[in-house]
């Protein structure tokens, strides 16, 4: 990574650790947003490839009920996430292949349909799901050493900075690699990709399993740090939330979705349940100003004020 | 069984026909538009709760049965007719030459938005008003007792739509305009034709079918947060199955997916509703464009 | 005679009633550098998409080496080494002029493995050797937005040869470039190609370029091959004359 993302990433974790140990409910929620930057970054793939998913909560869905499934079974979470990775990316491949063929539109629209497919089998096949009460998480080991909560809790937040550097490193060298420079070609017009003796459709079904595989990786986190997974995980406001991230992030940059993540998830701790009932609206409102006004979003205001400048000095 | 099965062909027949009233005008939005309006789904459940409130508030009046019915075409007119215009003009017309991605970014939004404003103002509790079916009875169709309002009304009113937009695209000037923008926007531009109005009236159009659809739905149907979202993806499938911006298409798919799932919903109804999709993956997978859809031509 | 290189033969497709290719036979040797000149709407282009796949003919077989090619998707006729430039460039706009070329030198080799920089160590001095070649060192960093119409062309014609060809298919290089560009661009071009040993065929208007660079010419007329043979031949026929160079004089001035 290059200098001018490893400085404000690392400032940044600093920041998030110095926070979280001032005032203690703020390392769950810093997990939790680490969790969904994780997600978001995946969207962040897909919209370099002019391409939208209306329900990429699924894979959220997906990583945190196969947490929830196996956990009696497997107790070690340094073997939980993968699993909750691996289902991930099992379902996006399989999804993929049918997806990938479509652009724009359909995209956007297949993403929510099987979304909300899978929302309702989560709510119907009570037998397995236990509906809309959910599932119960008990407290996995970790390495091993079966935690306290608090020292739990840390880990999981100091857990989540780490895999959000490395995973952050590694998809900004995905985007400078070959396949990752040759996203925006898709939104543009993907027929030079083919004159170039490459399939459109291959590259973006490469992204799709990756932000598949992040997600399912996101929901794991997730189901790990909240211990209780319900039907709602997969519901189309949790999907639009990882858009509304990622937009609100900016696309300009792999630290986006981390910072978007961050500033959302401690304005809704206070707006959410200040409006419950409007918090959709506020968000939808805050998107459509950041579409029509500030396309680059927080990141991009951060180069204008911060990189712009020291470059002028 | 065969009682059941009889049972759930009349309910396909009555829920197809809410379905296409929304797809109808998702299609021809985005026949003339090029613009899929994620938040269509909200306009029928706005009309369906405007409509409740309206027959709620007729049933108080001395005029109380008579205007069970004439309220909900009131409820159509009232939300598409000020909803359609105002977000054709104040948001729409700001994106018609953006990325299609900020396109569907926006009317997400909007969806987002109009989906609170239902919490706000009808709260989410749920909300049913039935004057309109019990004003017209009941009939008996051999062994079963069934409402007149779904036997004859919804698909009374679908098959009107379907032939009546048939009629308007075919036989009337500003019909054929609509279809020469569809069909080739610069040279009807070219030819003098206000584009731009033809998109307001369009939008605006598809607007009200979609209320109409929510006010015909909410007499059988109660309204509760999640209305709005579950019509957009299910006439999204109807579309798609039949080929965006395929009118005539989209009744065929309307009758396929509508009867579908309501043969899931009496004799499997986890799978409810799975079926819909199921059904539009498979004439995906052999059909990518739809049944009756044609590939667009990759530009070189 | 050696053996073909490229082989078209019986080529037809109409689109609504327009033949586009009416019985296309055409031959081409290595080595040799092919004009194809004709009215508009004669089928030039038409041809070089049946040959690189993008359309389908409706009739005829196209063989590449002595493989039948016909009706492959652009993508396996590329790896297959033939290349095409376009008459517009297609040009990746969201990138660089090295990029550009990066791309397709990373396209024909590592595109699917690891995490390495597009502009690693390797593709960048084998995209800055191509651009040396083409003249376009100057404008390595330059955005493929920023150029004029015939750097643009070279780059185009560059990024086709990044996927190092047996064949190129050009169409039209030199319109839309400044006449007094056009020998200088032509040059740069032909040398490449002739340095890399590249077969060419190339759909050309200019009629001065046609007869100073082109071994052979091939005259289109609606959807068939009017005549074919060295250009001094063919460009001295009264009924090519008549057929081309007449709508080609005004098209010249147009």
């Amino acid at each position: 990574m290059d200098r001018r993302l490893a400085l404000p990433a690392f400032a940044g974790a600093a920041l998030v650790i110095a926070l979280a140990a001032s005032a203690p409910w703020l390392k769950f929620v810093f997990t939790i947003a680490l969790a969904k930057g994780l997600a978001v970054t995946g969207i962040l793939l897909l919209l370099r490839a002019g391409q939208v998913s209306f329900g990429h909560a699924l894979y959220i869905a997906v990583g945190a009920y196969t947490v929830a499934f196996t956990r009696p079974h497997v107790g070690e979470m340094l073997l939980l996430l993968p699993l909750a990775a691996a289902a991930g990316t099992i379902v996006g491949l399989a999804v993929g292949l049918f997806v990938a063929r479509y652009r724009d539109i359909f995209f956007g629209m297949l993403n929510l349909a099987f979304s909300m497919v899978f929302y309702s089998l989560l709510e119907k096949l009570y037998e397995y799901t236990k509906g809309t009460d959910g599932i119960r998480v008990a407290r996995p080991t970790i390495a091993g050493m079966a935690l306290e909560r608090v020292d739990y809790e840390w880990t999981m937040l100091i857990g989540g900075i780490a895999l959000a550097l490395a995973l952050g490193w590694l998809a900004s060298r995905f985007l400078a690699s070959p396949l990752g420079q040759a996203l925006p070609a898709i939104k543009t017009r993907e027929t030079r990709l083919e004159f170039a003796g490459i399939s459109a459709k291959r590259v973006l079904l490469v992204a799709y399993v990756i932000s598949a595989a992040l997600a399912g990786l996101g929901g794991g986190i997730i189901a790990c740090t909240t211990l209780h997974v319900t039907p709602l995980l997969s519901y189309w406001t949790h999907s639009g939330e990882l858009v509304f991230i990622a937009i609100l992030g900016g696309g300009g940059s792999v630290l986006g979705p981390y910072l978007g993540a961050i500033v959302y998830e401690l304005v809704r701790v206070y707006a959410a349940a200040a409006f419950p009932d409007g918090w959709q609206m506020i968000l939808g409102a805050v998107l459509l100003l950041i579409i029509l006004f500030a396309a680059r979003g927080l990141w991009g205001i951060y180069e204008d004020l911060v990189l712009r400048k020291g470059r002028r000095a | 069984m065969t009682l059941l099965l009889f049972l759930a062909i009349l309910d396909g027949l009555a829920y197809a026909a809410q379905v296409f009233m929304v797809a109808v005008g998702l299609t021809l939005i985005f026949g003339v538009l090029r613009i899929l309006n994620v938040a269509h789904g909200s306009f029928f459940a706005i009309g369906g709760y405007v409509a409740a409130t309206l027959g709620t508030w007729a049933a108080t009046t001395a005029l109380a049965p008579a205007l069970a019915l004439p309220a909900l075409l009131l409820a159509a007119v009232l939300v598409g007719g000020v909803l359609g215009p105002v977000i054709e003009r104040l948001i729409l017309s700001r994106i018609y030459v953006k990325e299609h991605v900020l396109q569907l970014l926006v009317t997400f939004a909007l969806f987002m938005i109009l989906e609170d404003i239902q919490k706000l103002t009808w709260g989410v509790q749920p909300i049913f008003q039935d004057a309109p079916v019990r004003v017209l009875g009941q009939v008996e169709v051999g062994d079963i007792i069934y409402t007149a309002y779904q036997l004859y009304l919804l698909p009374g009113v679908a098959l009107a739509t379907l032939l009546g937009l048939m009629w308007f695209l075919r036989r009337t000037l500003t019909g054929r305009v609509i279809v020469a923008v569809t069909e080739d926007r610069e040279a009807a531009t070219a030819m003098g034709i206000d584009a731009n109005r033809v998109y307001l009236l369009t939008f605006t159009f598809g607007t009200v079918l979609a209320a109409l659809g929510g006010a015909l739905a909410s007499p059988t149907t109660s309204l509760v947060p999640g209305v709005g979202v579950n019509m957009i993806v299910l006439s999204f499938a109807v579309v798609a199955t039949a080929g965006l911006g395929q009118i005539e298409g989209a009744m065929l798919t309307a009758l396929l997916i509508g009867l579908g799932r309501s043969v899931a919903v009496y004799f499997a109804p986890e799978f409810e509703v799975v079926i819909p999709y199921l059904i539009m993956v498979a004439v995906l997978l052999v059909r990518p464009h739809g049944l009756f859809g044609r590939p667009e031509l990759r530009r070189v | 005679m050696t053996a073909p290189l490229l082989s078209a033969k019986g080529l037809k497709i109409a689109f609504g009633g327009v033949k586009a290719a009416d019985g296309i036979d055409l031959d081409i040797a290595p080595g040799e550098f092919v004009a194809i000149i004709g009215p508009n709407g004669a089928g030039k282009t038409t041809f070089i998409n049946m040959t690189t796949g993008y359309l389908r003919p409706q009739a005829g077989h196209i063989h590449f080496d002595g493989a039948e090619i016909t009706g492959l998707p652009p993508r396996s006729i590329v790896r297959r080494g033939i290349a095409r430039s376009f008459q517009i460039p297609q040009l990746f706009t969201e990138h660089t002029v090295i990029e550009n070329v990066a791309l397709k030198v990373a396209a024909h080799g590592r595109f699917w493995r690891g995490l390495r920089p597009l502009l690693d160590a390797e593709t960048a001095t084998t995209a800055m050797r191509l651009l040396e070649q083409f003249g376009l060192a100057d404008v390595a960093t330059a955005r493929a937005t920023e150029l004029n119409e015939g750097t643009r062309k070279l780059t185009d014609i560059a990024m086709a040869m990044a996927l190092k060809p047996r064949v190129l298919l050009m169409d039209e290089p030199t319109s839309g470039v400044a006449s007094s560009e056009k020998f200088g661009i032509m040059d740069t071009l032909v040398a490449a190609l002739r340095a890399e040993g590249v077969t060419a065929v190339f759909v050309e208007h200019d009629m001065e370029v046609v007869e100073r660079y082109a071994d052979r010419v091939a005259v289109w007329s609606q959807g068939k091959i009017l005549a074919a043979g060295p250009p001094a031949t063919v460009l001295a026929d009264p009924a090519v004359l008549r057929e081309v160079i007449g709508v080609e004089t005004k098209h010249a001035h147009a």
